[in-house]
């Protein structure tokens, strides 16, 4: 199926959680509400038509107000993909787990939690997963503050010695 | 006899382990040998190549994609320049693709190589693994000729290579080809269907095709699962469209769908199968003679724009995703890669098995550190 179809069918079936779907780069997207996401996914896996089985990847990107969350979807049964996108504040970046629908989204939303401080409601591990547990702050934000401190040791230079 | 309760125990297991394959963490929870509890620790490679990309031009980028994962940075490489070259609509010439293609092959015969050894070395055949170095070493001679390093290649570039190939290379690496196949043989004598290694691996861990999707599996690991997908047949990218190879699945033979037995075997199959491309790469060089593979160094921006690329890298599907914003850095450069997923599956397939299993499971999976904690 092509974009506008994939686009077509998610906003029939569920017209108030599916946006707009944005063809100005070269991977077209659709526009998800955050609340909406879980049942969104969950049609992308189940509705025949779609049968999107694989969460090829899940990521977060800065997008200087918010933060987006990335969905690349494909489907081994029918061969097509889509791309999806939910916009959270930044504030208060929240939206819902989809590890119920494809397991495989564990480890991925739990490294974007990490890397963006992206909360995702009703996942059942949400910890850190590459950086310590005691690490401060989320470094894939552009608004990051790299640090000068790691447990009492200084980690700058001071290039004029 | 009733069964003997024991208490239950948390053991750890690395980051410093023989068999973990770089720094990784386990905590286990055993009862006796048997496993009730895995909780992967990663992260101790961690170096933040996603942030790093941003604060790097696109060109200047493309040394750090060998660090996403060592072990095949031919592929990494490869991989980060076909993303750029549709990101930003740059062409790349039919001679240096070929070249991509043949070094990136090699890479993933290499690759294979520390995968297969290793595996065999984990389970208690040491013997295979000096083999299987030996075997590397000389395809490490011959990408060393072409770019004259053995680990971290930086080769390719985007819209091209960083060099052609010296005079006679591909007469050395058709003879290299045609050495391996009885290298192979040999291999399959030395350890495939070696009755002790069978026996060891027949059955641990297997995985259906259903979870392996469902977890994202990707590669060798899901294609032992019995899925027939490769990325390099089903969603073509380079010149793979024009290649002719065939994709070994996991079948019920000595082993059973989607064990440790078949992701092994499936493994020395795709080395197979990646000397078929490269000899009809090397066919199809003479024909592109006299073009120039290297594009002109320069720094370029890139108008607003995303996409992501699909490419089969050997530890399963390495997933490239760049997004642009008018200048000459990416706003956002991600990685997906096939050891990430894997290892999100250890802790589900674990309990229940044994320490020993746990071992061999992992070694099967082929995670490397570099590219789960990137």
């Amino acid at each position: 199926m092509k974009a506008e179809e994939i686009h077509q069918r998610l906003q029939a079936c569920l017209p108030d959680g599916v946006g707009d779907l944005h063809t100005e780069c070269t991977d077209p997207w659709i526009a998800v509400r955050p609340g909406a996401i879980a049942a969104v996914a969950r049609v992308c896996k189940e509705d025949p038509e779609l049968r999107f089985d694989f969460l090829s990847n899940l990521s977060g990107v800065d997008a200087k107000e918010s933060i987006l969350v990335v969905y690349h979807l494909y489907s081994y049964a029918l061969r097509h993909s889509a791309v999806l996108k939910v916009e959270v504040p930044k504030a208060e970046p929240a939206t819902q787990t989809v590890t119920p629908v494809w397991r495989g989204a564990n480890w991925f939303e739990r490294e974007a939690f990490d890397l963006f401080g992206v909360r995702f409601d009703g996942h059942p591990d949400l910890r850190r997963l590459l950086l310590p547990e005691d690490w401060e702050g989320h470094p894939l934000r552009k608004d990051y503050v790299f640090p000068t401190h790691y447990g009492g040791i200084d980690n700058t230079r001071d290039y004029n010695l | 006899m009733a069964t003997l309760q024991t208490q239950e125990m948390e053991l750890n297991m690395g980051p410093q382990h023989p068999s973990t394959h770089g720094v990784i963490r386990f905590i286990l929870h055993t009862d006796g040998e048997v496993i009730s509890q895995c909780k992967p620790d990663v992260g101790y490679l961690h170096r933040s190549i996603e942030k790093i990309a941003e604060r790097c031009t696109y060109n200047g980028f493309m040394p750090y994609t060998d660090r996403v994962d060592y072990v095949a940075a031919m592929n990494a490489n490869h991989a980060y320049a076909l993303a750029v070259e549709k990101l930003a609509g740059i062409a790349c010439a039919r001679r240096a693709e070929l070249l991509r293609m043949i070094t990136a092959e090699l890479g993933r015969i290499s690759s294979h190589l520390i995968a297969v050894g290793t595996m065999a070395m984990d389970v208690g055949a040491v013997t295979p693994f000096p083999y299987a170095l030996r075997e590397r070493e000389r395809v490490n001679d011959l990408l060393e000729e072409i770019c004259g390093a053995r680990l971290t290649f930086n080769y390719h570039r985007i819209g091209g290579v960083g060099w052609d190939m010296p005079e006679g290379w591909d007469k050395k690496v058709r003879k290299y080809c045609d050495s391996y196949d009885k290298v192979l043989e040999e291999w399959d004598r030395l350890i495939t269907k070696n009755h002790i290694f069978v026996e060891r691996l027949v059955g641990v861990v297997a995985i259906s095709a259903a979870d392996a999707i469902d977890f994202g599996l990707s590669g060798p690991n899901l294609r032992a699962s019995g899925v027939d997908f490769d990325l390099r047949r089903d969603v073509p990218y380079a010149l793979y469209s024009e290649m002719k190879f065939d994709i070994p699945v996991g079948v019920d033979g000595l082993g059973v769908v989607g064990d440790s037995y078949n992701r092994f075997v499936v493994r020395v199959e795709e080395m197979r199968q990646a000397l078929k491309i490269v000899r009809q790469c090397v066919a199809k060089l003479p024909e592109t003679a006299g073009e120039d593979p290297v594009p002109k160094p320069k720094n370029f921006k890139v108008k607003p724009n995303e996409c992501y690329v699909r490419t089969e890298a050997p530890r399963g599907e390495m997933g490239i995703y760049v997004v642009s914003d008018g200048s000459d850095k990416p706003w956002r450069y991600r990685a997906r890669t096939g050891s990430f997923t894997a290892m999100g599956m250890v802790e589900h397939v674990a309990p229940g098995i044994l320490i020993a299993d746990l071992v061999a499971l992992i070694a099967s999976f082929d995670v490397v550190a570099p590219e789960i904690d990137r």
